[in-house]
């Protein structure tokens, strides 16, 4: 017998990679996963930083799946690359800021350049024609497969009916008649399929699979472009778009505020990096200053600190203000009072 | 075989599981490494990534905020 075929499946954790390896393994492909890391997925951060989360379950839901189906998983750290993606894409945006088909299409591309490197034969997703309305149309999905060079090499089995055959079906690596021929926005098959396979936990995504199909993620993100006056970031710009209340008082800068003792945690990593306030006669949040503030900014963002601290209804509060070198400094503000802060400050 | 160790202090998951992960592509069957996280998470994520791709779990433990495995590399 001759040796079973090799597919490289994209992984995110959801119900639809999930059926996707799974009708594979069925025909006796054998199947790895691969999972890409933007720096925007949903899986982790979050619940690391805040406090309230950490009691939940913390599994990362790409190596879970993984487990579930027996497969190996390789996570591959894409974040810089991810940044041209990001910063302009050549199909443009989605609702927000997310490039979905030039994300798919990179996606596919790099787990085209894994497949050769590790000799495996074909890649395959989860995507369903019609499921999302950017980079699962019936239009777009062939952009997909042709952008990324992986052409007929890439199977969807979900939805393969729906689309031309493709080599691995024409070789008869795959049986075209067992694969499938979803289609549209409803999940019922997906989860008629589930049942069938005896998946009883899954992750359902809401809306997708990164933080950039979120609004106010989205709007975080071009405000803070357009303060920079570049469109540019870095790792930890990602991570503190994801942390705490966001605030800017004036043009030149803006506050971070922590909302828990976790995100207090967090930012105080970054003391180094930014100016930071905190009170100090009564417990409050710790809070960044992102941006070039003078010294009347630095009396407002102390006021508004102070607002956010167990002190708001003191009359005088003590504000540290701490140099990134670690040099401090106290000032006494009078708390802002709520009128005062205007509801365009919050980003 | 020998010791490795990697300290991936102020990353947040995935990343300790991907530093981990392409530490090991470089050593031996056998070879164990240390890995140093900040993000609790690891505690969960990195077990997970070895039970799946064949590598032991020597050692886990946390103190504070800090968390430490110690992996075999396996097949
Ligand atoms: S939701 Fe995010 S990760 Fe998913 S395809 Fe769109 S841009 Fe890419």
């Amino acid at each position: 017998m001759s040796e079973a075929k090799k597919a490289a499946v994209l992984v995110s954790g959801g119900l639809d990679s999930m059926l996707a390896v799974r009708v594979l393994q069925e025909q006796g492909i054998h199947v790895e996963g691969i999972n890409f890391y933007t720096g925007f997925c949903v899986e982790g951060h979050t619940h690391a930083i805040r406090k309230k989360d950490q009691k939940k379950d913390k599994r990362n839901n790409a190596l879970w799946v993984a487990e579930q189906l027996g497969i190996k998983l390789h996570i591959v750290d894409i974040v810089e690359e991810y940044k041209d993606v990001l910063l302009n894409p050549k199909h443009g945006y989605g609702a927000n800021m997310n490039p979905c088909l030039d994300c798919k299409i990179f996606m596919v591309k790099k787990a085209l350049e894994w497949m050769h490197k590790h000799q495996f034969d074909f890649i395959a997703t989860g995507e369903v024609v019609g499921q999302r309305p950017m980079s699962q149309r019936k239009d777009t999905m062939p952009v997909v497969s042709g952008e990324s060079g992986a052409d007929d090499l890439l199977v969807r089995p979900l939805c393969a009916k729906n689309l031309p055959p493709t080599l691995p079906e024409r070789e008869g690596w795959l049986d075209r008649e067992t694969l499938y021929d979803f289609s549209g926005r409803t999940r019922k098959p997906q989860m008629a399929l589930a049942k069938q396979f005896g998946f009883k936990d899954y992750a359902t995504p809401a809306g997708g699979c990164c933080f950039l199909t979120d609004e106010s993620y989205s709007v975080k993100l071009v405000d803070l472009w357009k303060a920079r006056g570049s469109r540019d970031y870095e790792m930890d710009d990602i991570m503190l778009l994801k942390v705490g209340r966001h605030l800017r008082p004036r043009d030149n800068f803006k506050m971070i505020v922590s909302r828990e003792e976790g995100e207090n945690h967090f930012l105080q990593g970054y003391r180094n990096r930014y100016i930071s306030m905190r009170t100090t006669d009564f417990p409050g949040p710790l809070v960044l200053i992102d941006g070039e503030a003078s010294e009347e900014d630095l009396i407002l963002a102390g006021r508004i600190t102070a607002r956010f601290g167990k002190g708001k209804s003191a009359d005088e509060v003590t504000v540290e203000i701490r140099e990134m070198d670690g040099a401090s400094r106290e000032i006494k503000v009078a708390p802002i009072s709520p009128s005062d802060i205007e509801k365009s400050w919050y980003i | 075989m020998a010791n490795f160790s990697i300290d991936t202090r102020g990353l947040l998951c995935p990343m300790p599981v991907i530093r981990a992960q392409d530490r090991v592509e470089e050593l031996s069957l056998g070879d164990h490494l240390e890995v140093i996280s900040s993000d609790p998470g690891a505690l969960n994520d990195i077990p997970a990534w070895c039970r799946i791709n064949g590598h032991a779990v020597l050692e886990k433990s946390q103190e504070g905020r800090e968390v430490r495995i110690v992996i075999k590399v396996g097949s």
